[in-house]
């Protein structure tokens, strides 16, 4: 189902992440392609945060392999700092640096990484902030934004560096009702404009209009994974029946 | 009574130049005070730094062990006995030591201790989605800290970071007890010239009372210039 996409980007080989008892991840292998957009729900507690904070090593799993653009990131050999630059992450908590002005939180990264100069940085910034519409707010902190705001400016932070992907984790779930539609309308930007996107995510509907595919996880495993009309219209798998009759 | 008063005053302070022991005094507690201050700053951040680095990465286990001994020692002893062993024990041999030095090292080590633990605090305090947001950038540890953890730890901890020094400039007054000449022991030596208490004791009263106020201005600046980021 993944033949319309291009190389693979991130590898994932038999991955386990075992917190004492707990088995947040028990064996997952998958592979994300360039240009696809995943999106991956599940049940509370199904691993699928612990997934794709595995993908970037932010959590770190005790055993199998992440393999990026190639080369295994979790080789401890491997300066992973390097490789998190071009895996852009959203978080369901924004974020932001609060001690310092938007402008400065987008900036920060290319300048001190990317070694761009400061005028190279912020005129990158400044486009980015007219894509999302805030280019006012580019000197104010992150304390006078509302959280739909909020979130447009992590993931303009993210795409400052060029990422190749970018993990979204329940990136609306903090949100409030009404914010929701202005950061889906800027993911849906992002898919259609080729950016390869993996999100963990409640909004079935964002699923519908914009996955390429959706993965159902549960109990620490990949328990179905279709293209979205297959997944939501015929759903094979039990456990999969049940979360959508009580979501839907 | 004020006749009484201004002859006291004349006897205390003016009389053989006496002020003199004030002043001589005062400047040797603020350098006492200034020096120590900066070790105990030093000393202070980069414990804190090899204990939170422990506590989030498990890294840095010898050092880290080194540290919490260092700070069980000198949180659990007095800070004049400590200055004591410094002077009289660990210089025992060496009498052309300058008191100044024994002391800024005496103070400044007792203060890093407790820095260490108001910065560990600080660095404790800020929220961990922070440190995520640094290292999914692709900041390393020591640039995650550095950029984004430190300023805000820093922030969030400079009122106990001024009160500890306002602790530090009070706490040299037992500087005495290795006859260093600091401003309590300059006005003692007023008292034992004059016999009279009142005057020297209250006069050096006055003026840590004083250093403590403007202190205390400088600290609550620095925190309003900082908290601009927080509307």
């Amino acid at each position: 189902m993944t033949t319309n996409y291009g190389d693979t980007l991130i590898r994932v080989e038999e991955l386990y992440k075992i917190f004492g008892e707990l088995h947040a991840l028990n064996g997952i292998s998958e592979e994300i392609h360039k240009g696809e957009v995943v999106v991956i729900v599940g049940p509370s507690g199904s691993g699928k945060s612990t997934f794709l904070r595995s993908l970037n090593l932010l959590e770190e799993p005790t055993r199998g392999k992440v393999i990026f653009e190639g080369e295994d990131i979790t080789d401890k050999k491997v300066d992973i700092n390097k490789h998190r630059q071009k895996m852009g992450m959203v978080f369901q908590h924004f974020n932001l640096f609060p001690h310092r002005t938007i402008l400065q939180n987008i900036t920060l990264a290319p300048v001190k990484l990317l070694k761009k100069s400061r005028e190279e940085a912020e005129k990158r910034a400044m486009e980015l902030l007219r894509l999302v519409g805030l280019e006012e707010k580019a000197n104010a902190y992150p304390s006078q934004l509302s959280g739909g705001q909020k979130q447009r400016i992590a993931i303009v932070r993210s795409l400052a560096m060029d990422p190749e992907v970018m993990l979204f984790d329940e990136p609306t779930s903090a949100l409030d009702p009404e914010m929701v539609g202005e950061v889906l309308e800027l993911m849906k930007k992002l898919a259609r404009d080729g950016m390869t996107m993996v999100v963990v995510t409640h909004e079935m509907g964002f699923a519908k209009e914009v996955a390429t595919r959706v993965v159902f996880m549960d109990e620490g495993q990949i328990k179905e994974q279709a293209e979205p009309e297959e997944f939501f219209e015929n759903p094979k798998d039990e456990r999969l029946r049940e979360f959508l009759s009580k979501i839907l | 009574m004020f006749q009484e008063l201004q002859e006291k005053f004349i006897d205390n302070f003016i009389t053989d130049d006496r002020w003199q022991y004030i002043a001589d005094g005062l400047i040797t507690t603020l350098q006492v005070t200034f020096f120590a201050v900066i070790v105990g700053i030093v000393l202070g951040f980069l414990v804190a730094v090899v204990r939170s680095t422990y506590d989030k990465t498990g890294k840095l286990k010898v050092l880290n062990a080194l540290c919490k001994l260092y700070l069980t020692v000198i949180r659990g002893t007095p800070v004049v006995v400590q200055l004591m062993i410094i002077y009289f024990v660990i210089f025992g041999d060496s009498r052309d030591i300058s008191k100044v030095v024994v002391s800024v090292m005496a103070f400044g080590f007792n203060s890093g201790a407790y820095v260490a633990e108001i910065f560990r605090s600080g660095i404790m305090s800020v929220d961990s989605g922070q440190f995520e947001a640094g290292r999914s950038l692709g900041f390393n540890y020591f640039q995650t800290m550095r950029y984004i953890i430190m300023p805000q730890a820093f922030k969030n901890v400079l009122p106990a970071l001024g009160n500890e020094f306002i602790v530090l400039l009070k706490e040299t007054s037992v500087s005495g007890y290795i006859a260093l000449q600091d401003l309590t022991k300059g006005g003692d030596i007023i008292r034992s010239r004059t016999y009279d208490a009142f005057m020297p004791l209250t006069a050096v009263a006055i003026l840590y009372l004083a250093m403590v106020i403007i202190f205390t201005k400088l600290v609550n600046i620095l925190e309003r210039r900082l908290r601009s980021s927080d509307h």
